[in-house]
């Protein structure tokens, strides 16, 4: 178990650091989604099925491609012409991933002490999950589902503006 | 008898398992199933492009390939042969890597659905908890391995094609989840196992088939739909629009990288039928209660390629689509279905039994699809395409 | 009704499949290597040398006059006039080609060399079965290899065949005619000298 631990770990490390260290846009994302991908696995490995396969679905299935999207529409795709794999600002991106990390596990950290403590980790199926979040999150579900709806109207609103001035 | 032969591969593996010691057992059993569905399932490949040439060679009023072997039929090892001893050329200012990682990403990413498809009684990989959507978050992860094939090819025609297929697969997955879901709704679970049980029942000689049921029937056609745009088949596959844009994604790729593939569009044409079966048709179950001697992985491998049998068919018949009407259709028409039918299968379980709900159920989808397709048909969306910049 | 055209689609194509094992006249294919066509009569591809008689070297009707090699567009004729003269079919003393020979890969098959012969030496073939595994010699013609006979040229295009050697014969025979006709008139003229020399036996031309 500990061993595919490392393995994941190292992979998920790796796919990080080398999203926030190359110089080509599209290999970091890739390499975010290889990330994405090695935290998935890492779900699996503690049993959390639900929040693993989502994450795959969710993140390698469509944020990533969302941002490939974003880089491929905005022409940071092309290839720079210089030589060398690393991004010239590789120190700016690990300081803010860094600082990112640091704001998170604070927060992780800090907030330990509101969880419950259990010797054996629950057996979650997605039924649980299900009657969790239809039953007692009912509510933060709902106000996700509306915030979600408004931004999606808000972006088309935004695209068929824009196309009337084009015309 | 009947019972043995039912179960004859489960027996066998357990057989060939006996002769490890103890801690093995359960490691070797895996590498069994996964050694037969690799090897499964690129032979089925084998039979399906066969049956595929000949089919619309025959629709065509053509003989279809008839040279090699009797009737042709050793037509696919000549062409595995023909792939495989060809140059494999990468194009000089292609990103070499990804290049050559994405072929692997296909086939990997189509091969993990069989994981968790019950393909006989017993027979199933992994009986995960949240089998349907480990399929899904595997069906994801084909979308980046095209993207990158396109990308990487530094091809205006491969980059077309991979985001006409990016666009494409991501606008149509939102139907073939939704659809997916009024199952779920009904059945009360995500593994696909218990899906299967809950449709092994039978009501005099007829099954329980969710296909038999107006929401069923709606969402297996919902189903249908997306599962042929999601495989980039004809009438949707726009990505490969030979005629537009080469290849699409796969231009650059030649010798075995491009028969992987090929091999992964069929793969994931076999893996999604499969969930079709399993979600709508009854997966392994017997279509007549009379027929349930009949060995349950005959049923289950006979529905598969009753389902590439009418992938062809349609291949055979129907004309490609426009991008716009492509677009258009999928968000336009099958999604709002789809989010009717899932309110339809809400209502059905909720109506409880009678004959009540087949009407409610059927009366609502029929004045949906009677309404949208009129719409539809008003619209012009459907008419020849104004252009904004290129008249 | 939506969907109904595919429907209706698929019902078309599920009949033609079914046809095509059921009646015979849907499956217009022909199995190349074992069945075949005749060939129309219009039918051409790449040039070939006509003889007349048995021997091919001796029938030859080329005169090399190189024409068709001047006319060729893509230049695919290459002709060596020879040094002497031979007797040709009808016992003429022409000149012949000592080479004779068509690049047909390089052959667009435009049968100008067949319209600027004067002498009917060189026509078009039907033959397509050209595919060797020498893409440079295989495909450089020789005179042996283009050389066909008569009997061959009215096998492949009986109709034009037929009709050139009707003009060939009425040519030899308006030749054979003038011939006769300017040695009847020397003849005549010999007679007259004669007759005028034997009147003046001293006198003679040169």
């Amino acid at each position: 178990m500990s061993f595919v631990f490392y393995i994941l770990a190292a992979i998920t490390l790796a796919g990080g650091l080398a999203a926030v260290l190359l110089k080509n846009m599209v290999h970091c994302a890739l390499a975010v989604s290889i990330a994405f991908a090695g935290l998935a696995f890492l779900f699996l490995g503690l049993d959390a099925q639900f929040a693993g396969f989502a994450q795959i679905l969710v993140y390698v299935g469509a944020v990533a491609i969302l941002v490939v999207f974003a880089i491929l529409l905005t022409r940071s795709s092309d290839t720079p012409k210089d030589g060398g794999v690393f991004s010239r600002t590789w120190l700016a991106g690990l300081v803010v991933a860094a600082a990112v990390f640091a704001v998170i596990g604070w927060a992780v950290l800090s907030s330990v002490g509101g969880l419950p403590h259990e010797a054996a980790v629950p057996t979650v199926t997605v039924l649980q999950i299900g009657q969790a979040l239809m039953g007692p999150y009912v509510l933060p579900l709902e106000i996700v589902a509306l915030l979600l709806t408004v931004a999606t109207i808000g972006a088309v609103i935004v695209a068929i503006h824009e196309k009337e001035d084009a015309k | 008898m009947v019972e043995k032969l039912d179960q004859i591969f489960v027996l066998l593996s357990h057989w060939l398992v006996g002769f490890l010691p103890a801690g093995l057992q359960q490691a070797a059993g895996i590498v069994i199933g996964v050694v037969v569905i690799v090897c499964l399932y690129p032979a089925l490949f084998a039979l399906a492009v066969l049956m595929e040439r000949k089919g619309l060679g025959r629709m065509q009023n053509r003989y279809g390939p008839n040279r090699v072997g009797p009737y042709g039929i050793l037509q696919p090892i000549a062409d595995g042969i023909k792939s495989l001893t060809k140059e494999d050329i990468v194009p000089l200012s292609a990103d070499s890597a990804v290049h050559f990682l994405a072929p692997i990403v296909v086939v990997v990413a189509s091969f993990m659905g069989f994981a968790v498809l019950p393909m006989g009684r017993n027979m199933v990989l992994v009986d995960m908890d949240a089998g349907l959507l480990f399929y899904f978050a595997m069906g994801a992860s084909t979308e980046l391995a095209v993207f990158m094939a396109g990308w990487s090819s530094r091809n205006k025609y491969s980059l077309l094609g991979a985001m006409r297929a990016v666009a494409q697969m991501i606008s149509y997955e939102v139907p073939l989840l939704l659809s997916s879901v009024a199952v779920v709704m009904i059945t009360g679970s995500l593994s696909l196992t218990k899906i299967v049980s809950a449709q092994n029942a039978y009501t005099g000689i007829f099954p329980h088939w969710y296909i038999f049921t107006p929401w069923g029937f709606a969402g297996f056609l919902m189903y249908a739909i997306s599962t042929t745009a999601e495989t980039n088949r004809s009438p949707f596959d726009l990505p490969e629009g030979e005629s537009e844009i080469v290849a699409g994604y796969h231009t650059e790729y030649s010798g075995f990288k491009f028969a992987l593939f090929f091999l992964g569009e069929y793969v994931a044409m076999f893996s999604i039928s499969g969930l079709g079966t399993t979600l709508f048709l009854g997966g392994w179950s017997a279509p007549f209660s009379f027929l349930t001697w009949i060995p349950s992985w005959i049923w289950f491998f006979s529905k598969l390629m009753l389902s590439i049998c009418v992938f062809i068919w349609l291949r055979g018949t129907l004309p490609r689509l426009r991008q716009d009407q492509l677009m258009n259709f999928a968000w336009k028409f099958v999604l709002p279905l789809s989010l009717i039918n899932l309110l339809v299968a809400a209502l059905w379980r909720f109506l409880g039994e009678g004959w009540q709900r087949w009407v409610f159920c059927s009366a609502i989808l029929l004045i949906a699809y009677v309404f949208m397709g009129l719409q539809e048909a008003r619209s012009d969306h459907f008419g020849p395409r104004s252009y904004r910049y290129a008249e | 009704m939506l969907g109904e055209g595919i429907l209706k689609g698929l019902a078309e194509t599920a009949r033609n499949f079914v046809g095509s094992y059921v009646s015979k006249e849907r499956l217009t294919t022909v199995e190349y290597p074992e069945q075949r066509i005749a060939p129309i009569e219009a039918t051409r591809d790449f040039p070939f040398l006509v003889y007349d008689g048995k021997d091919w070297d001796a029938g030859l009707r080329c005169v090399a006059c190189q024409i068709c090699e001047k006319e060729c567009p893509p230049k695919c004729i290459f002709i060596e006039k020879s040094k002497d003269k031979k007797p040709d079919a009808v016992g003429k003393q022409q000149f012949y080609p000592a080479r004779f020979d068509i690049d047909i890969s390089v052959c667009m098959s435009c049968q100008i060399c067949v319209e600027v012969c004067p002498f009917d030496a060189i026509k078009m073939n039907t033959e397509f079965e050209l595919s060797t595994t020498d893409r440079f010699g295989g495909l450089l013609l020789d005179r042996q290899q283009l050389a066909k006979s008569n009997e061959y040229y009215h096998e492949i295009h009986p109709t034009e065949a037929s009709g050139v050697d009707a003009r060939l014969a009425a040519e030899r025979a308006a030749a054979e005619a003038k011939a006769k006709a300017a040695a009847e008139a020397a003849a005549a003229k010999a007679a007259a000298a004669a007759a005028s020399s034997a009147a003046k036996p001293a006198g003679g031309e040169a």
